[in-house]
């Protein structure tokens, strides 16, 4: 069952088109990796999912509906940066979304409510191996471990789908790879639906269960912003398939 | 042989250096002043420690026969009254319009302008126009204070609160936090140090706004004694003043940074050069 749609979903910012007849649907519990040159579309295509962007043509569907045009509390989000909050420790950053969710108003939990929503919080954090930081600010936090948190933030609320922005760009490699387990195991406990974009088209293929390449179709010399870019690979990954990089698109990668 | 820049002076060479700067210019205005009482013993330019002694005896611990009040006392009162009423308001508002104008783009697109606009129209012209609509009161020099920096403490605050990255308001939104959540528990936070910083800043200001609108109108006040004795050239007395009011500013200076040091870990990074 597609838990996300895109039917013919256009984005144009004046004459100048970004995507154009994207229409795909996003199965649920699917892992998909989004890769494509820089300025094809793969951001905004999250934008799009985020709500942060609305498509100027076409539809897009969460399990059915129509996606409300503003960031909600089914998708839960982690970007390369900047997506915990630099004033709460560890434990409220993961708090936040239970005391916005249980009390609307205040925004601060009391007693036997606040004591539940650290204990579901610290919970979270154990989960994604930072159950020995929780009061600590994210500043003194190395950048693998404020990705971690970042993820327990996101997962708080057990969102619809995950939507990760090159999460793990800006990381050591050897952290990256104990991300890679990390973010594995979450997506198969929890059966979560994941859309990741990433540049680096190995990672795309290491984690994915289908891998999204975007990019122009067309290309218009005197004009090039009349063309968009949209869905041009779109590859299918199983446990027993190869996971080689295919070579045609590391020519589009490359460009 | 280190590089100069990294020398770092230490404990107690670090408070020596402090020092001699202090004790030179105390130095220079001690040599000066016995110059001149030597050629001149009645001189009032450049007052021997002596006589601006005498004076802080008569002005910060003998009644003034007329008001039954001890002058200092009573300036200082005043002075901080109208100092701290204007500050307080002048906080309030910043932290309002702060706020909604750096997080809302309906607030950013209506006030921006007229906020940006006020704030180019030097306060002490408006002097005037205070005296008249408020009379010459207390009302109108605490109004001075508020103008003269509510209008870049609002844009200072606007601007740090609307640099708050964007992904830190998407992440709230898919937490469930709504306006007002995002505002009081991610915008607020994040904005309380850097008005504390802001309003450090513009203490300065604030005072000269006070000492201004004092010495204009005003019967009672630290800017207004000032300025009062100044027709009679008692340096004695100014001298003494202008190092009270510095110690004012310096105590408020160092309460507002230790307030900030101890309430916002988070927003003060340990390091130093």
């Amino acid at each position: 069952m597609a838990v996300l749609s895109f039917h013919d979903v256009w984005v144009e910012y004046g004459d100048k088109i970004v995507l154009e007849k994207v229409t795909l649907d996003v199965a649920e519990g699917a892992f998909v990796s989004i890769v494509g040159p820089s300025g094809a579309g793969k951001s905004t295509f999250l934008r799009l999912t985020t709500g942060q962007e609305a498509p100027s043509r076409g539809r897009v569907r969460l399990d059915g509906a129509p996606l409300s045009p503003e960031p909600g509390p089914d998708r839960g989000v982690v970007f390369q940066r900047y997506s915990v909050f630099p004033h709460m420790n560890a434990l409220e950053n993961v708090a936040f979304g239970l005391e916005c969710k249980r009390a609307p108003i205040l925004g601060k939990l009391f007693g036997a409510a606040r004591r539940q929503a650290r204990e579901e919080a610290a919970a979270m954090l154990a989960h994604v191996g930072l159950g020995d930081n929780l009061d600590v600010y994210p500043r003194e936090l190395s950048g693998g471990m404020q990705q971690r948190l970042a993820i327990a933030q996101a997962l708080i609320l057990r969102p619809r789908i995950l939507l990760l922005d090159e999460p793990f760009g800006a990381l050591d490699p050897g952290v990256r790879l104990d991300m890679h387990v990390l973010i594995t195991d979450l997506w198969r406990e929890h059966g979560l639906t994941i859309l990741m974009v990433t540049h680096d088209i190995k990672e795309a293929f290491k984690l994915g269960t289908r891998v999204l390449a975007f990019d122009k179709r067309r290309r218009d010399p005197q004009a090039p912003h009349r063309y968009g870019a949209t869905a041009v690979y779109d590859f299918p990954l199983d446990e027993k398939k190869s996971r080689a990089v295919p070579a045609e698109l590391k020519n589009i990668v490359a460009n | 042989m280190r590089r100069l820049l990294n020398v770092k002076p230490q404990g107690g060479l670090r408070l020596l250096l402090g020092l001699i700067p202090i004790l030179a210019l105390l130095l220079v205005y001690l040599t000066a002043s016995s110059a001149r009482h030597a050629e001149n013993p009645t001189d009032r330019i450049l007052p021997t420690p002596a006589a601006m002694a005498s004076a802080v005896r008569i002005m910060a611990f003998e009644a003034d026969p007329r008001t039954g009040e001890i002058p200092l006392a009573a300036d200082t009162t005043a002075s901080l009254k109208r100092l701290f009423i204007g500050i307080g308001l002048a906080v309030a508002t910043t932290l309002i319009l702060g706020l909604t104008i750096g997080l809302l783009p309906l607030m950013r697109a209506g006030l921006g302008p007229v906020v940006a606009a006020i704030s180019v129209i030097p306060p002490i012209a408006i002097l005037p126009i205070l005296f008249i609509t408020f009379g010459l009161g207390e009302t109108a020099k605490i109004a001075l204070i508020f103008i003269g920096i509510v209008p870049v403490m609002v844009r200072d605050l606007a601007s740090h609160v609307g640099a708050i990255p964007e992904e830190q308001l998407v992440k709230a939104q898919t937490l469930g936090a709504s306006t007002w959540l995002i505002t009081l528990r991610v915008a607020l936070p994040q904005a309380l140090p850097r008005l504390i910083e802001s309003l450090r800043l513009s203490l300065c200001p604030a005072w000269v706004y006070l000492i201004s609108a004092e010495a204009i109108a005003a019967d009672v006040g630290l800017g207004y004694r000032i300025f009062l004795v100044r027709r009679y050239l008692a340096m004695d007395i100014i001298l003494p003043y202008v190092v009270w009011i510095s110690l004012l500013a310096v105590l408020m200076d160092f309460a507002l940074a230790s307030l900030s040091r101890a309430t916002f870990s988070w927003a003060h990074p340990a390091r130093g050069r």
